[in-house]
């Protein structure tokens, strides 16, 4: 029998993915460069005139849908290879024991890079605190990790440009970096439910981390666009199809009017509108990038995606389980502020 | 006959932990007792931090995400 050594095998699995990531990209490269052709050739073949409203309409959905697919499928797979060198474990480590201030900048920033979903905010919450990371550290993650994402900034970039995705960035750091520090200057600990403070007291458990290998942070990106694209796509389609609605059939400048630079309530009924609606910066990018088509001020439309992403009624409801109800309104408030702060200052810059 | 607990509060991920513990104990025809702990006192008593995690014999093994095929090999 001879025995093929691990390393060889492990070397020749690493060269078959490095090659089919070196396909894969100039495909990608190429097909992102025939986006318009396809939209038009699409819109053709269905016979209807680009001149209709329901063939302006089908053009954005045919030209749009493909451009974020493809975008998101790059950048999904990129952060699920940057994803590994993070875990909220390490993130964890890194923050506990750290002062409020430089803490809130690091625990805002590790929020963009580390692994988090939804479902485990308040695990996660409960695992910050008793690892001794400040509670107005862990609200600094809590409020960058779902709101500064990946896929919110690359979308974005596709549909601004760099500048706006820039700006929002900054903007979101800067929101979650203040709301956390705000929260943890009013020392509001006692209003953490019973039993949670009861865990505080004793001390967790780790797993013990696993060495991963190239050949295993590759197959995580892909598991990672299995699991991101295919649980969004829906939210996206959705997404693209009302906003080509939009596009098609709201006349230009209508939003002028209500979501325009000079309403001045137009952001905080942004704010307020976006809380009970929840979807993820994948659907709601699209509509966003049709109400600026239609005249809608940048800053009023990204409060609100701001608020919809950070501030989502059923958030709210899992966080209940952990934090008495004056929590979860200076949570809100301090938030709503920072997004209302933001719509303000995007609006009054662009 | 090993005691396996799936802790997790609900979510996709969570549901296919344990369908994908299931089907690999079937598949092995090893016998387990597996339970879902979804009460997050009782997550959180085992430390774990970001859920999916799976605890084997009072032990946990994993947290995080959906484990592998191989890995949930190897716990049984």
């Amino acid at each position: 029998m001879i025995a093929v050594p691990v390393e060889t095998a492990e070397r020749r699995k690493l060269v078959r993915w490095l090659l089919g990531i070196s396909v894969a990209t100039v495909a990608w490269v190429f097909a992102y460069g025939q986006l318009t052709n396809f939209a038009d050739a699409a819109v053709e073949l269905l016979g209807v005139s680009r001149q209709t409203r329901f063939g302006e309409a089908l053009h954005f959905f045919f030209y749009d849908s493909p451009k974020v697919v493809l975008l998101l499928t790059g950048i999904v797979f990129v952060m699920g290879i940057v994803q590994t060198f993070f875990s909220p474990e390490r993130t964890r480590a890194m923050l506990s024991g750290k002062r409020e201030g430089v803490g809130n900048v690091l625990a805002a920033s590790l929020g963009i890079v580390t692994p988090f979903c939804s479902c485990s905010a308040v695990p996660l919450f409960i695992g910050f605190l008793s690892a001794g990371v400040p509670l107005g550290v862990t609200f600094s993650f809590l409020i960058s990790a779902p709101m500064v994402n990946e896929v919110a900034l690359v979308l974005l970039f596709g549909m601004f440009g760099w500048k706006v995705a820039a700006l929002y960035l900054v903007m979101g750091l800067l929101v979650a970096i203040v709301a956390g520090l705000v929260i943890g200057k009013l020392k509001m600990e006692r209003y953490l439910e019973d039993w949670v403070q009861k865990i505080l007291g004793g001390q967790a458990a780790h797993p013990a981390g696993e060495a991963i290998s190239w050949n295993g942070r590759f197959a995580a990106g892909l598991a990672h666009i299995r699991e991101i694209v295919g649980r969004v796509w829906p939210y996206i389609l959705a997404g693209i199809a009302l906003g080509a609605g939009i596009h098609g059939y709201v006349p230009e400048d209508f939003m002028a009017s209500f979501m325009g630079k000079d309403v001045w309530w137009a952001v905080p009924a942004a704010v307020v509108l976006g809380v009970p609606m929840y979807t993820n910066a994948a659907g709601i990018i699209p509509i966003v990038e049709a109400l600026i088509g239609k005249g809608a001020a940048l800053g009023t439309v990204l409060a609100f995606m701001m608020s919809v992403i950070a501030l989502s009624a059923p958030e709210m409801i899992i966080l209940r389980k952990a934090l008495k109800p004056p929590l979860i309104a200076t949570f809100a408030g301090v938030v709503a502020c920072g997004i209302l702060l933001v719509g303000y200052v995007f609006n009054l810059l662009l | 006959m090993k005691n396996i607990k799936v802790l997790g509060t609900g979510c996709a991920n969570c549901r296919n932990t344990v369908a994908l513990v299931e089907t690999v104990a079937r598949e092995k025809g090893v016998e387990i007792v597996l339970e879902k702990v979804e009460d997050l006192p009782s997550i959180m008593g085992y430390g774990v931090m970001s859920t999916p995690g799976v605890v084997v014999d009072g032990k946990v093994v994993h947290a995080g995400g959906v484990p592998s095929r191989s890995k949930v090999d190897s716990w049984l």
